[in-house]
């Protein structure tokens, strides 16, 4: 079914080839070799400035926090939606409408949208205040009070970018062929056990890009931590974008991108890894 | 809020499949809940961004709206460099939509219809852009980009924004070109038209609504990019650079009615490629 082997096909993808080449590799051995390089010739003074800074050691924590407690949390709720969407009986457009609204949300906008609700005279603190919980207005996302603006970056994160695994999931949903699980059923297999045995093992390569996808932007999360806390919690794309524009360092900003690179290439082979499909596996 | 409107209980109950009403009122409970869940930020930024300097101050809150006008929007739109600002955001997310296509769909062309040699290097090329925080890839440009001039526009802006919408633009088209039959095109050759005819006269129709969807993803992506175009601009800011700049020193019903404005195209788009994002995403996924 294939066409004769000629040029057509390699002219066709030289311009995007060229463009990656440009704006993808480059700037990739680029940031490389900029956190290696410091005035004459290689060393690690980057990387010791990167490592000696206050920051630093925040920063890693807190990236790595948010994204070991966001990304399981966004899988188990896109899951959860996805299989009550699956039992409705109408309304099923206008409800999968409204639940991927926050798919097209900037991360910034969708920290705005949480500052709303959790600033100091906003609609959190307004809701205690008329259960008379509190006696006024309270500041939710200062330096004084770290685990409520985190639990508020949490929070706002699941809203903006649950709705991408809900998308990765359902569209890998419809792929699993019905009669797997009606088979199970007649069977007697209970519809926990179907979840489970079926549904799950059918889904992991679904799962698995859902898992990458998200697992690399919440290693570069940035925005919505600077709409709800300011410099107030230090994330590893913040300490690169204040180094860079602020500080004027572009060699420990660079340093920077490499350890968000790093860790997400780790990240993306630990998926692969760990959730390998073989291929007589799919259906 | 829409979430009302169906969630009324259904009297009929002489469908053929029905959950037991116990269930059911619990599965629409919980999805009244998500629908919430979703549309009450969305709300409270709107009422944020209509309800001016005494709204934002006013304590304690209701939460139904009260003194809402367009004025503090009017206003904000007024302040210097937000129109602009707009208008550099509009900008780049239009180039981003033109580079992404004009670059990405001969690719998927060329993967949907001919096997060649390369072929899966070039699909690892585009793969492999998905293990790295894109975004980043812009600290280092910040200083070629001032050598060639490219510093502060929103073309170079694009450029960086169109590294993240084309290899999801590539992917999406292949499998828009495999889904028209080739022997549509072959049709169209036995009857003389050269290849570049049959291509826009045959096969563009055919797959025009699917390359809207993937322009519209792409100016999303664009639209919303905050880290790549924050550090890329000093003056011509994109809107998103703007706000992330004037984060720290400006009234909070400024930053309400920026982030309105950035959420509102969204909320539109999503509804446009509605029927497609699932395809989109299944094939953008795999």
């Amino acid at each position: 079914m294939t066409a004769r082997t000629s040029w057509i096909p390699y002219a066709l993808i030289a311009p995007s080839v060229l463009f990656l080449g440009a704006l993808f590799i480059v700037p990739l051995v680029q940031t490389i070799w900029l956190s290696f390089s410091a005035g004459e010739g290689l060393s690690l003074v980057n990387y010791q400035r990167m490592a000696g800074d206050l920051n630093f050691g925040l920063a890693i924590r807190n990236t790595f926090l948010l994204t070991v407690v966001v990304v399981p949390l966004q899988v188990v709720l896109a899951l959860a939606m996805a299989t009550m969407v699956s039992k409705l009986e109408k309304g099923r457009d206008l409800v999968l409408w409204v639940l991927t609204i926050p798919l097209g949300v900037s991360d910034l906008a969708a920290g705005l949208a949480w500052l709303s609700l959790l600033q100091n005279t906003g609609y959190l603190n307004s809701a205690l205040y008329a259960l008379g919980l509190i006696p006024g207005p309270v500041g939710w996302l200062s330096q004084e009070t770290p685990w409520a603006l985190f639990f508020g970056i949490v929070l706002a994160e699941i809203w903006r970018a649950t709705a991408i695994v809900l998308v990765i999931l359902i569209a890998g949903l419809q792929l699993i062929p019905k009669e797997f699980s009606e088979a199970a059923e007649i069977f007697g297999a209970s519809p926990w056990t179907r979840f489970r045995r079926i549904t799950l093992p059918l889904l992991k390569p679904s799962l698995q890009s859902a898992l990458i996808l998200r697992t690399v932007l919440a290693f570069e999360v940035f925005a919505v931590v600077y709409a709800l806390g300011g410099r107030n919690f230090p994330v590893l794309a913040g300490e690169a974008y204040t180094w860079q524009n602020e500080n004027q360092n572009y060699g420990v900003a660079a340093a920077y991108a490499v350890l968000i690179m790093a860790i997400s290439l780790a990240a993306t082979a630990v998926y692969l890894r760990a959730l390998r499909t073989r291929p007589e596996q799919l259906p | 809020m829409t979430a009302t409107s169906s969630k009324a209980p259904l009297p009929d109950t002489s469908r053929t499949y029905t959950l037991p009403s116990a269930r059911r009122f619990l599965l629409w409970t919980g999805m009244a809940a998500l629908l919430a869940w979703v549309l009450v930020p969305i709300y409270f930024v709107a009422l944020g961004a209509f309800g001016g300097r005494t709204g934002v101050f006013r304590w304690p809150k209701s939460i139904w709206p009260s003194d809402l006008s367009f004025a503090p929007m009017m206003q904000f739109l007024n302040i210097e460099g937000v129109f602009n600002a707009l208008m550099n955001s509009f900008i780049a997310a239009g180039l981003t939509v033109v580079f992404s296509i004009l670059l990405g769909a001969p690719a998927g062309y060329a993967l949907a219809r001919y096997s060649f040699r390369g072929q899966n290097a070039y699909r690892l090329l585009v793969l492999l852009t998905r293990a790295f925080p894109l975004a980043i890839l812009a600290l280092p440009l910040t200083v070629s980009f001032i050598r060639i001039g490219l510093y502060d526009t929103p073309f170079g802006v694009s450029l960086i924004h169109t590294v993240l919408a084309l290899p999801f633009a590539a992917l999406v088209t292949q499998s828009l070109f495999m889904g028209i039959p080739r022997e549509y095109e072959e049709a169209a050759w036995v009857f003389g038209c050269t290849r570049l005819q049959a291509f826009v006269r045959i096969v563009l129709p055919l797959a025009l609504p699917g390359l809207a969807a993937t322009a519209i993803f792409a100016f999303v992506i664009s639209w919303n990019e905050v880290f790549a175009a924050s550090i890329l601009t000093v003056r011509e800011r994109t809107l998103t650079a703007y706000l992330l700049k004037i984060l720290a020193e400006s009234p909070l019903h400024y930053r309400f009615a920026g982030g309105f404005i950035l959420i509102i195209p969204s909320v539109l788009f999503i509804f446009a490629v509605r029927r497609y994002l699932f395809a989109v995403w299944g094939i953008a996924s795999k």
